[in-house]
């Protein structure tokens, strides 16, 4: 089995603060992949190392290797927008733009040049379907994004992430703003689309984790204190604070 | 006791903020007793579409006067707007902190110049240079709408920075994390999002350049009379009160406060037309939700 992305040394500083150490794993393709771990531990700030969404900030410095598919991200010959096109993001809260619901989905593809109306037009229709959100949104495609409820939001964000078809999707905490109802939803939707997508997933929800992961990786203090299946580390974990985490002794 | 005293501070409260109401009600009131009466007996129709005003033989015409303020203010936000909206970009989304820091209270500075000293830069030294090289006395209604630009630039800069800054940050990341490139996002979702704050910058703007007095009477040439091209001299509404209230009397006195209720009213429509578009653009862009 192939990895996807293959992560080595990593660390990542802002300033002084040391946020990730030495951080190694290896991202299988096409699997479910979670990050687990109590508040301010890291996990954020890993997932968007790999889309380099941590360049936005000044204070951001980080040594080691991050590869995709072999190669190194971080290459200075790498272009940013061509990864971030290969990796998409979708974030904790759901920010849609303030356009309509079709726009919202064509935007991806328009900005990278597309302009074949037909294919936006079935493009959008694919993905909105994909993402479970079609039959709600499609006698309202010209209706603004924010008129939409907070899970149905969620969803066309993840719809606009694969219209670009990305090989992998980030999720940032997806469903922490939504309602049980609107997670249950979102999780359907992860099983559904790890045939097509790698999916790294940040979760505070360990329940969540068990739902939708194969692998799972738990993160305490910036480093990774252990990873594997996800049944095997919430089973039988090998690390007393893996143990005590996900029994509920502290985070 | 505690009872009495909410009670007091609550009607204070109510007091202060009606009297700002109540003061701009009587000057409104000051106004139209003072020039309605001479609109209805000179013909409402014939002071306002009257293309010759010249006191001295009773002609009280303010179409040019209209012209006059209605051109340069627009001149001015041709100049102003595409010149402010790059500048509130650039400021907003890709100028380093520090030289933010440098050109936020310059340019806040800049608004805070008294208009006379606009005025007396643009005598002394735009003046000459239009006269050099567009021919003619130098005062027209081209000098006049650059001192403008310069005057209103830190309004619509400084409002529409604003705007742009104040965009929820989740739609810069949205954004990039899709791929698009740091322009593509300013021009695809920020500044779109930011367009109602735009529009009350350019509002501002725009009051601010129509109802600009000093810095224009400086200028100008004050000519009453159609300009046929922008290098001829034009009298601004505000100017002909300005200029000739000071030995007005009479019919004369009473048509300077008909000129006053000219001004006001296209205030007034502009102010109503730029608040619907804001307000249309809001509902549209946001759903009624931003």
């Amino acid at each position: 089995m192939d990895y996807r992305i293959e992560v080595e040394d990593l660390n990542v500083y802002f300033d002084e603060a040391h946020i990730l150490k030495d951080i190694s794993i290896n991202i299988k393709k096409n699997r479910v992949t979670s990050l687990i771990g109590p508040s301010g531990c890291g996990k954020s700030t890993f997932i968007r190392t790999l889309n380099r969404m941590n360049d936005l900030i000044d204070s951001f410095k980080m040594t080691g290797t991050i590869l995709l598919d072999g190669g190194d991200i971080y290459d200075p010959k790498v272009d940013v927008v061509d990864l971030r096109k290969k990796v998409g993001m979708v974030f904790q809260k759901p920010n849609p733009f303030p356009k309509s619901i079709f726009d919202n989905v064509a935007y991806g593809l328009r900005i990278h040049g597309i302009k074949d109306k037909d294919f936006i037009e079935k493009r959008v229709e694919d993905s909105l379907k994909e993402a479970a959100l079609w039959d709600e949104v499609k006698e309202k495609l010209d209706k603004s994004a924010m008129g939409l409820s907070g899970g149905q939001q969620q969803r066309l964000c993840i719809a606009r992430t694969i219209a670009v078809e990305p090989e992998v999707i980030l999720m940032d905490e997806p469903c922490s703003a939504l309602d049980p109802i609107s997670t249950t939803k979102i999780e359907d939707l992860i099983h559904k689309l790890k045939e097509d997508f790698t999916i790294i997933i940040v979760t505070h929800n360990m329940q969540q984790a068990t739902r939708v992961s194969k692998y799972t990786a738990f993160f305490l203090n910036g480093e990774i204190v252990e990873s594997g299946l996800t049944d095997k580390l919430f089973i039988e974990p090998e690390d007393k604070r893996t143990e005590d985490y996900i029994t509920g002794r502290f985070g | 006791m505690k009872d009495i005293g909410e009670f007091l501070i609550e009607k204070g409260l109510l007091i202060t903020a009606f009297l700002s109401i109540i003061i701009i009600l009587l000057i409104i009131i000051f106004i139209f007793s003072e020039g309605l009466p001479f609109m209805e007996s000179y013909g409402f129709l014939k002071f306002i579409f009257g293309s010759i005003w010249d006191p001295s033989s009773g002609d009280y015409g303010v179409l040019p006067m209209i012209v006059g303020s209605l051109g340069i203010t627009s001149l001015a936000l041709v100049f102003a707007i595409p010149l402010s909206l790059l500048c509130a970009i650039y400021m907003a989304e890709i100028a380093p902190k520090t030289m933010r820091k440098i050109l936020k209270p310059v340019i806040e500075t800049l608004a805070g110049i008294p208009s006379v000293v606009y005025g007396f830069f643009g005598l002394i030294v735009l003046v000459p240079i239009m006269r050099i090289h567009f021919g003619g006395t130098g005062f027209s209604m081209f000098t006049a709408s650059i001192i403008l630009t310069v005057m209103i630039l830190p309004t619509i800069i400084s409002v529409s920075e604003d705007a742009l800054r104040f965009i929820p940050h989740e739609y810069k990341e949205a954004s990039l994390a899709l791929g698009a490139t740091h322009w593509q996002t300013i021009k695809n979702v920020i500044f779109p999002a930011a367009i109602p704050g735009i529009i009350t910058a350019i509002i501002l703007g725009m009051g601010r350049a129509i109802g600009e007095t000093l810095a224009v009477i400086m200028v100008a040439g004050n000519v009453a009379q159609f300009p046929t091209t922008i290098s001829d001299p034009v009298r601004a509404l505000t100017s002909n009160i300005a200029i000739e209230m000071g030995y007005a009397t009479g019919i004369h006195y009473s048509a300077l406060f008909g000129t006053a209720i000219v001004l006001f009213i296209i205030i007034i429509i502009l102010l109503v037309v730029a608040n619907y578009f804001h307000y249309k653009k809001k509902i549209t862009i946001g759903g009624g939700y931003l």
